[in-house]
């Protein structure tokens, strides 16, 4: 006699151990970041869709924040993780300026940003951080962050939902990987490309994404950090994108330093 | 265990003969407040229009899938110009309702004694966010999601907001959760898009056509909700205060399925 | 007591002999392996007929987008698959099943109709899909949408993985169904003209492309009526990509290479002309192939300046 000939029911696990039910305090809010340093600029950008599963939740919620006169910090993963670390930040770098009479510069704010995701480390803020700004010697930077705190200093990043597609362009692009050039010429050197240049990469990771990634699109916000002396003029004049607009966010400080402008439009909605 | 069928796993495993690993690595036990819902409200709508924002939320608590309470306000006012519509454990919703009620009277005290500004729907939403964010980091969350509507007299302008157990928060001119996410905020989106815009900078819809808007939609969710019920409320937020409308029902039709026969090759 | 050995039967009926295993091997590894479905809104719909002074018939509609997980694997594939000249039907769920049980449904239907000497009913049709997906227990990830006009008028269907049917007079299916669904129960009437029906659908559709992340790119709709069936390949086309700002053209050289070796491919040439079309032809003129033409030739490729 073959065993399931008796009842094929028996064998359904109804009575094994009752599925047990745990509380996931983690979700996945999707959308796309990415910074990339120029020599005196930082451009941070991020879309401006959060969702969850196959809805999505708004078109525009912003996950990109000036902290300083000098640093924005890109945020992406869950939600509310992003805004309570983004919220918590903000207030430790308010503490230090009322303790200091100074804003905390962008290599400290990097270190804060470390110490703050290990101190979750057994209950992390499940947040990929990218921080871009102008360093104290007036260079553009860029850091980037695991969820748990490891960081380091880079010329461009890319992360969230579309990293595997922008990465590897911003790799060829701004990297120069797997490019050689001219013979005769200079060799490439990374973070030195012209803001315009930077600004239309930018664009084109964001809208390639939005081609290819669901949960990318409706909106895009670029942050342009400007180190101290350079002129906004190159900035005002680009010819934007069709929808896009511009402004200049009012310093946090006293200002008359680094200015920043938000590079601000509109990406498919499907 | 005797008198039980073998379980699948035990069935085939019965001599612990299987060359792979046989347990799982034990699962670590901490201590977990966490419940479950028992008695839930389902989805919960919002919008904005031209002078304010509504809200809409039906009359029933649900015991799984018992209809158990069919007159529930799940529409609950926060000071003068501020609504809360609660979807989730209706048991939560009556712990926020008192936690919310003694931080609203204690503020109302103050701004008899002095000229201390009143909780604005912001304030009120961020300090919601705050509670479902530590509450949901202590792994004991409170099982709601919540939208808050006002009016911010300052502002002169509308608050739109969302806030559910995993500390999650967004805004949007049009706002659903849990089914009508999925059913009503598609004919929301279209509705405001096509009256201010994609980027929502035209002019709003008036409280008429929002009103008429939100009927449709809880008519909808009543068709294709399996827990929703044809009696709810609308909460009317502007610059006047708030308005928490009288139970009403939508004017359904069911004529169609006079013509209905069978699934498949039937005919008669 | 003594135990009566019954002969052994033939084995008939479903075998779940592999059952318990699956089971074992999922709970020590991460679950069973799961089959990608693909995001989609299709739909359904019933027109004319009654009060509206039109032919009755049906109206299918599908948004364009294939997915593989996240990632957008087609932005314009084609989901209203044909069955026969008179019968469309509307895939979501795994691409492959789609068309795999669809192409193979038309088949059957085609030797059907030619046994038969006539053209197939719709339920004909219905039928054949549901019991060929019945007897996958729903592995074969399928989930239609069939409409058509037959002799015994029209008829709409929706077929589900496990073989379940619904005949309904509007539907939807994936995972934009319900979007789609919002739009039908707030707007849907009886007797819709058929214009009416097309816009219907085309709002339906474009409310899971808008709203539902799996649903994405063109809409394209299929009209059928007594009369025949009318395809419009993407009827509405509401999210073209604008232009890039920079253009991607790399200099010649750009790619490092480690060794050259250029070699003749043609040892020996030995032309025989014989007829036709390797011949001299009167009045045409001859145009030699240009030297270093395609890709990296002469005339090819732009360099980025």
């Amino acid at each position: 006699m073959t065993l399931l000939a008796q009842s094929p029911m028996s064998l359904h696990d109804t009575y094994a151990a009752p599925v047990e039910h745990r509380f996931n305090p983690y979700s996945e809010n999707g959308g796309t970041i990415l910074a990339i340093a120029g020599a005196d600029f930082s451009v941070i950008a991020g879309d401006t869709r959060q969702s969850e599963g196959y809805s999505i939740q708004t078109r525009y919620a912003r996950k990109v924040f000036q902290l300083t006169d000098n640093a924005v910090l890109a945020t992406n993963g869950f939600a509310a993780d992003g805004k309570n670390f983004v919220r918590r930040l903000k207030q430790s770098l308010e503490w230090y300026q009322h303790n200091h009479h100074k804003q905390m510069g962008l290599k400290a704010i990097a270190r804060l940003i470390q110490t703050m995701l290990y101190g979750r480390r057994f209950f992390p803020y499940y947040v990929y951080n990218i921080l871009g700004g102008i360093e104290e010697d007036g260079s553009g930077a860029v850091y980037s962050f695991d969820p748990v705190g490891s960081y380091e200093r880079e010329a461009c990043r890319a992360a969230g939902a579309a990293q595997a597609l922008v990465q590897p362009f911003l790799d060829n692009q701004i990297y120069f990987k797997n490019q050689q050039p001219e013979p005769g010429a200079e060799p490439f050197v990374p973070g030195r490309l012209p803001l315009s240049t930077v600004l239309g990469l930018v664009v084109d990771s964001f809208t390639s994404a939005t081609e290819r990634h669901i949960e990318v699109g409706d909106g895009i916000e670029i942050f342009i950090v400007m180190a101290k002396g350079r002129s906004p003029e190159s900035l005002l004049d680009e010819k934007l994108g069709e929808g896009m607009t511009i402004e200049e966010v009012p310093p946090v400080g006293e200002g008359g330093e680094e200015r920043t402008f938000l590079l601000s439009g509109p990406l498919k909605r499907d | 265990m005797w008198g039980q069928p073998m379980s699948a796993y035990d069935a085939f495993n019965a001599h612990a003969s299987f060359p792979l690993p046989m347990r799982s690595a034990p699962k670590a036990q901490p201590v977990s407040h966490t419940q479950q819902p028992v008695v839930t409200g389902t989805s919960v709508l919002g919008l904005k229009f031209k002078g304010g924002v509504m809200l809409a939320a039906d009359n029933l608590a649900s015991y799984g899938s018992l209809a158990r309470f069919r007159d529930i306000q799940r529409l609950h006012p926060l000071g003068s110009h501020c609504v809360m519509a609660v979807a989730g454990d209706m048991a939560d919703f009556q712990w926020l309702k008192r936690d919310l009620g003694s931080i609203l009277r204690e503020e109302e005290a103050l701004s008899l004694t002095d000229n201390h500004p009143s909780l604005s729907a912001a304030n009120i939403y961020n300090y919601l966010s705050i509670i479902f964010y530590n509450r949901r980091s202590k792994g004991d969350p409170v099982w709601n999601t919540v939208l808050v509507g006002g009016w911010d007299e300052a502002k002169k302008e509308s608050f739109l907001g969302y806030v559910d157990l995993l500390g999650t928060t967004y805004s949007s001119p049009t706002l659903a959760t849990g089914y009508g996410a999925h059913i009503a905020q598609p004919l929301l989106r279209e509705a405001f898009e096509a009256k201010a815009g994609l980027d929502g900078k035209g002019e709003l819809p008036t409280a008429e056509e929002a009103e008429k808007l939100l009927d449709d939609c809880m008519k909808v969710l009543f068709y294709r909700d399996a827990r929703s019920l044809n009696k709810y409320q609308i909460a009317t937020i502007t610059a006047e205060g708030v308005k928490i409308s009288d139970s009403k029902s939508a004017k359904t039709e069911w004529g169609f399925a006079e013509g209905l026969r069978g699934y498949g090759a039937q005919d008669r | 007591m003594t135990v009566q050995i019954q002969p052994q039967e033939e084995a008939v009926g479903f075998d779940f002999s592999n059952y318990a295993r699956n089971q074992f091997l999922g709970q020590h590894m991460n679950g069973l392996p799961k089959a990608t479905s693909t995001g989609t809104t299709i739909v359904g719909l019933k027109f004319g007929g009654g009060d509206s002074g039109e032919e009755e018939g049906v109206c299918l509609g599908a948004d364009t987008r294939a997915t593989a997980g996240d990632i957008v694997a087609d932005k314009n594939c084609e989901k209203i698959h044909y069955l026969t000249p008179m019968i469309r039907c509307c895939g979501a769920g795994t691409a492959a099943d789609t068309e795999f049980v669809t192409n193979l449904i038309s088949s059957n239907l085609e030797l059907h109709a030619l046994s038969q000497g006539r053209p197939v009913r719709v339920v004909t049709a219905m039928t054949m899909l549901k019991q060929y997906l019945f007897r996958y227990q729903g592995h074969v990830g399928a989930h239609l949408v069939l409409g058509g006009v037959d002799s015994t008028g029209s008829h709409l269907f929706t077929i589900h993985a496990h073989g379940s049917t619904d005949k309904l007079p509007y539907v939807t299916m994936g995972s934009g169904s319900l979007a789609a669904m919002a739009v039908f129960e707030s707007a849907y009437k009886p007797y819709l003209k058929r214009e009416e029906a097309v816009a219907l659908v085309a709002r339906a559709i474009r409310a899971g492309i808008f709203n539902d992340l799996g649903s994405g790119s063109n809409v394209d709709v299929s009209i059928i009526t007594k009369a025949g069936c009318e395809t419009l390949r993407n009827y509405e086309m509401p999210n073209e990509r604008g232009v890039k700002s920079r253009n991607y053209k790399f200099r010649r050289g750009t790619t490092a290479w480690v060794k050259e070796n250029i070699r003749s491919l043609i040892v020996k040439e030995d032309v025989k002309i014989t007829s036709g079309a390797g011949k001299e032809q009167p009045g045409i003129e001859p145009h030699p192939v240009p030297v270093g033409a395609g890709p990296g030739g002469e005339e090819g490729m732009d360099v980025d300046s």
